[in-house]
Order: C-alpha cells, then structure tokens, then sequence
C-alpha cells in the first residue's frame, strides 16, 4: 500500500491494517482501474489472482455516509497476502468502473454484487442478475429489504402461520 | 366455358427445413450437414452435480457458445447470517458444502477468532486439521468417483464410495451428524474425541488407501478414461490466475499455493506434508491432483493424531464459550453468561476482518464486518467454486460436447457454496 500512496497519492482515500494485519486502502471510485491495473503490472506486487468483490451496505453503521462500500479483494502470489480496495459510493448513484477488463475473474462476482445490492459497474460487458431471477424486484442483501419478504414467482401456498425464519416481518 | 370441377387434386406439399433434414437437394450433396443447435443441459441434469442449467449452443459437436446460469439452490445465504448470532451461522455454513462441511465450518470460525483475536486450544487447532482433512478427502473421493461413474466407470464409483462411506462413519462417531456436522464452536470445538476413536481412524485411513490404489488402477489403465481426461479442459496458469482459481485446479495448471503452506494456520507449520503441482491444467492433472491430495491427507491425519497433546478443546472464556453444565445449574454466574450467549450472541468488538483457510476446492475467504454486537452485519463468503465455475465457458468454447462432461466433473462444482 505504501507503493501505491506513493505512486498514486491522488487515488488512495484512506489506508488501514486491521486487527488481524489485512491491509486495506479506500480509493476513490475514478481512479479505481488505476490503481488495480498498478497492483497488477507492478513487478513488485504482482497481485494478479483476483478474490472476489462485494458490498457493504452501511446503513446501520455509525458511519454511514456514503452508503455502499465495495470491496475488492486481490492476492499476490509472491508476496503472498492479500489487499483489500474499497470504493465508497452513495445511494442515488451507485457506480464504480468495472475490473472485469483487468481481470476475468471479476465478471461473475461484480455480477452478484449488481444483483445483491444494485451497485453498478461501468464497462462491465455482461451486467445482469446471476443468482436472482431476471424479474426480482430490488436488491435483497441491503439492509433495508426485509428479511421475510417473499417475491414468488409461483404463487405460494395460502399457509399462514408457517415459520420463515428469523427477522422482521412484512414488506420493506 | 369454364372447366368442369374436378376434385381436388392432392398437392406435395413443399418441403419444410424445420422438419426434413434434407429439404433441400443441394444438401443431399454435402457431406456431413449441421445446423446450429441449442442444448439446454439441466438443470438436474446428471453429469451436472447438482442443479446448475448450461445453455450449450452447438455446431454439430463443437460448442460454440456456453452459459451457465445458476441460482437454482440459492437461499440467501448472507442475509441469513445477519440476521442471527454469530453461533448460529454454523449450520448455515455447513449447508455451503455437504462434501466438507467441517472445512466450512472451521474456516468461518477462523475468521471469528481472528476479529475477536482469540487463540484456541493446541488439542482443538489439532482436532481441526484431522476433522478438515477427513472431509478433504471425503469431497476428492467424491469427485474422483463422480468423474470415473460419468466416463463409464461403475467400480470405481463404487469404491470411492466405500471408502467415503469409511469417512463419514468416522465423521458420525465424531460429531453425531453424517454430513453436516456444526462440530466447531467459537473457541474449539464441540466435543472431544470420543474414546477408541483415533484406532479406528488409523484402520479406516489404511482401508482407503487400499481402495485408492483400486480406484486408480481401474481408471489409470481405462483407455476411455485416460483419452477423455488427457489434453482436454485445459486452462493455462495464467488464465486459471486471472479467472481467480485456487485449490487442486489451480495447482494442475502448473501454480504452486497453497494457504496450508504460505499463510499456516492451526498446527500446519508443524505437519510434514507435500502439495501437488501438475503442468498441463488439464482434466486429466486435475484429477491426479486430487488423488495425489489424498495421500497426502492421510499422512496428515496420522502425524496429527500421534502428535497430538492431551488438554482443553474450547477455551475457558465464559464469554466466548458455553460454561460447562455444572456451573450453569451451580452458580449465578454460570447462569447469567449461558443466558447472555444464548440470547445475546458472542459481543465480537467492532471491525472487519479477511481471512481463508484451504477447503477442498481451495481458497474459502471470509470477509466479516462486525458493529460489535451480537449478529454479525456483514458476511462475504469468497466460495472457490464460484470463479472455478465462471471459467468453464473460456475452458470449453470451441472444444466438442463430450469434453464438457469431463471438464465439469473435475472441476467439482459445488452448487451450495456457488449458490450461497
């Protein structure tokens, strides 16, 4: 991370190591392929296995403004430890620049981010719900979806009383 | 004067492409005719390992173009574990793979341990690796035999169960559960040993190996097996790198990682023990990867027991774990800590955490966010199958139909895991 500060000092937001010694840094959302490119081509770091990519919603947090953070997580085979990117993004426009040029592996997983919490991502060339059906309405994974809301899409059985979990009831 | 009307004279009807395959005359002439075709393979279908849909677009036996689309088993698993405490996520995590549920299971409380910053119990860390490597070897003996069943081999499929059936009564006398199990705890573990149980190990590790070698006799020398295995599937270093493999598939293709050997947790700094590396990334070293794997876990399993020391196997934090029974009948506080960890959850301090262990198909990520309370706020699990699978379209695209059986079985899908 400190190469990247110091070869991008305009990029990086925010940098930390956490409890456990995973270091992660908040890059702002447009110079996001920048930065990934410069951790993937740098002979240094070499972090070229993509992990995965998800979001947070932060809506009972603390500190919660922007709403969304999206976390990328990328590994390096010779330094042998991952690093964590996030990108914070508000509500109303929810929009990062896709990796998926950069990594093949980041199609699917920006995929089931789009479809669990409707963050978009710019120049993805194949952007649709992965887990969900075409017709789900909304974004279950944010916290303002209810636990219990059902969206069938064959009408369900008039059972009343059966137990569905745990969580609120009802409608969000 | 018109012409008398006659009854209608039967007409040929004209020659429909949809129906007759040779319509045309000029087709009669052409040597082997195609025409672009879509297949859709499952979902249940039977060479699919559970419910997965592959939208195959065909140009007589090449595939041309291949989808898969998934989502057929998902059941919301993240939001299921923000919304109870963090002890209760267990069973959830042992649904995400029934092949290796401890695997699942230890490596989300690995991560928990690390937000908390907990140090468990040697006995405990040394009952994890033998449990993990128990279900290794449970989930390759079921690739390994699917794949022998789906390229026409019955025996071996037969013995690999066998010996996985060997396994899971070992994981039953152990954790109470064939499949899953929810044997871990925050902390340790549920419970010890029970009494005779490494001797019965030790017989049933030298059982498999028999039924490994069995195994791998009947399909080494198979020529059916051997040619639909060998140079099909293949997947480059660099392609498996990008695409975010780890595990057995990453290492055929050639890359040495291994989170057991670069990031040791539990007592794998202190156990002696190989990791495969093939060349091809072909199906055919993705399968000895496998098999090699297994030996290799045997031995695991045998240093781990011999070396393993006498002690607690949870830690004594009433915080952390339940208090033994006859404090909580005995004493107030004993009472007052049951009450707050079953209604309450364990207080994780706020923070975040990533953290992996190596499952069977390789690198399980979990990236945990806590507020500090009871429940966990965010739960990302980085399954291994997920981009395994995500590759097979690049892996397969231009190759025949038949190479999608073998390329599917090796690179052992699981739909739980993949599905959330």
């Amino acid at each position: 991370m400190d190469r990247v500060s110091a070869h991008l000092p305009e990029a990086v937001a925010e940098r930390y190591v956490d409890r456990a010694g995973g270091a992660w840094a908040v890059i702002h959302a447009q110079h996001l392929p920048k930065v990934a490119a410069f951790l993937k081509t740098d002979p240094e770091l070499n972090f070229k296995l993509f992990g995965s990519v998800d979001a947070v919603d932060r809506l009972h947090l603390a500190e919660n403004d922007p709403r969304f953070e999206v976390v990328y997580f990328l590994y390096s085979l010779t330094r042998k430890e991952h690093v964590r990117l996030k990108v914070r993004v508000t509500e109303s426009n929810p929009v990062v620049p896709s990796l998926t040029p950069l990594y093949k592996g980041a199609n699917w997983w920006e995929r089931l981010a789009f479809d669990f919490y409707g963050i978009r991502f710019e120049g993805h060339p194949d952007l649709r719900r992965i887990l969900l059906y075409e017709e789900f309405q909304g974004h279950p994974l944010r916290k303002d979806y209810a636990m219990r809301d059902r969206q069938p899409l064959i009408p369900e059985r008039p059972i009343k009383d059966i137990f569905r979990g745990p969580g609120t009831s009802g409608h969000a | 004067m018109s012409e008398p009307s006659k009854p209608h004279a039967p007409q040929p009807e004209a020659p429909n492409p949809d129906t007759d395959a040779y319509a045309h005359e000029s087709e009669l002439e052409t040597h082997l005719q195609t025409k672009r075709m879509y297949i859709n393979m499952g979902p249940s279908h039977p060479a699919m390992h559970g419910t997965v849909r592959m939208r195959v677009e065909l140009e007589g036996e090449t595939i041309v173009k291949a989808d898969p689309e998934i989502g057929f088993l998902h059941r919301g698993f993240q939001k299921s574990c923000e919304n109870v405490t963090w002890t209760q996520c267990l069973p959830y995590t042992d649904r995400l793979n029934y092949n290796s549920a401890m695997m699942n299971n230890f490596g989300f409380l690995n991560a928990v341990e690390k937000l908390i910053g907990l140090e468990i119990p040697e006995r405990a860390q040394y009952i994890r690796v033998i449990g993990s490597e128990l279900h290794r070897m449970h989930d390759h003996l079921t690739c390994v035999g699917a794949t022998g069943l789906e390229l026409g081999g019955f025996a071996p499929f037969l013995l690999a169960l066998e010996a996985r059936e060997l396994i899971t009564d070992r994981v039953t006398e152990l954790t109470g559960a064939r499949l899953t199990t929810s044997y871990g705890r925050v902390g340790g573990l549920n419970r010890d040993l029970p009494t005779g149980w490494s001797e019965k190990v030790l017989k049933s590790l030298d059982k498999i190996t028999e039924l490994l070698v069995e195994v791998e006799g009947l399909l080494m020398r198979n020529r059916i097996f051997v040619d639909r295995m060998k140079g099909t599937g293949i997947l480059s270093a660099e392609d498996a790198i990008d695409f975010g493999y780890t595990g057995p598939c990453l290492r055929a293709s050639g890359v040495d990682y291994d989170v057991r050997k670069v990031k040791p947790y539990w007592v794998y700094d202190r156990l002696n023990f190989d990791v495969p590396v093939g060349e091809h990334g072909d199906n055919y070293d993705r399968y000895i990867m496998r098999l090699e794997e297994m030996r290799q876990s045997t031995s695991i399993i045998r240093q781990a027991l011999q070396q393993m020391p006498a002690g607690p196997i949870i830690v004594d934090d009433w915080r952390i774990a339940l208090p033994p029974k006859p404090e909580v009948y005995g004493t107030i506080e004993g009472v007052m800590s049951h009450f707050k960890l079953v209604m309450e959850g364990i207080q994780v301090p706020p923070g975040e955490v990533y953290d992996c262990t190596e499952a069977s198909n390789g690198e399980l990520g979990w990236y945990l966010v806590s507020d500090g309370r009871g429940r966990p706020y965010k739960v990302h699990v980085r399954a291994p199958g997920f981009p395994i699978l995500s590759a097979v379209p690049h892996i397969i695209e231009g190759k025949m139909l038949a190479d999608l059986i073998p390329t599917f079985d090796t690179i052992n899908m699981i739909g739980g895991e993949v599905e959330q």
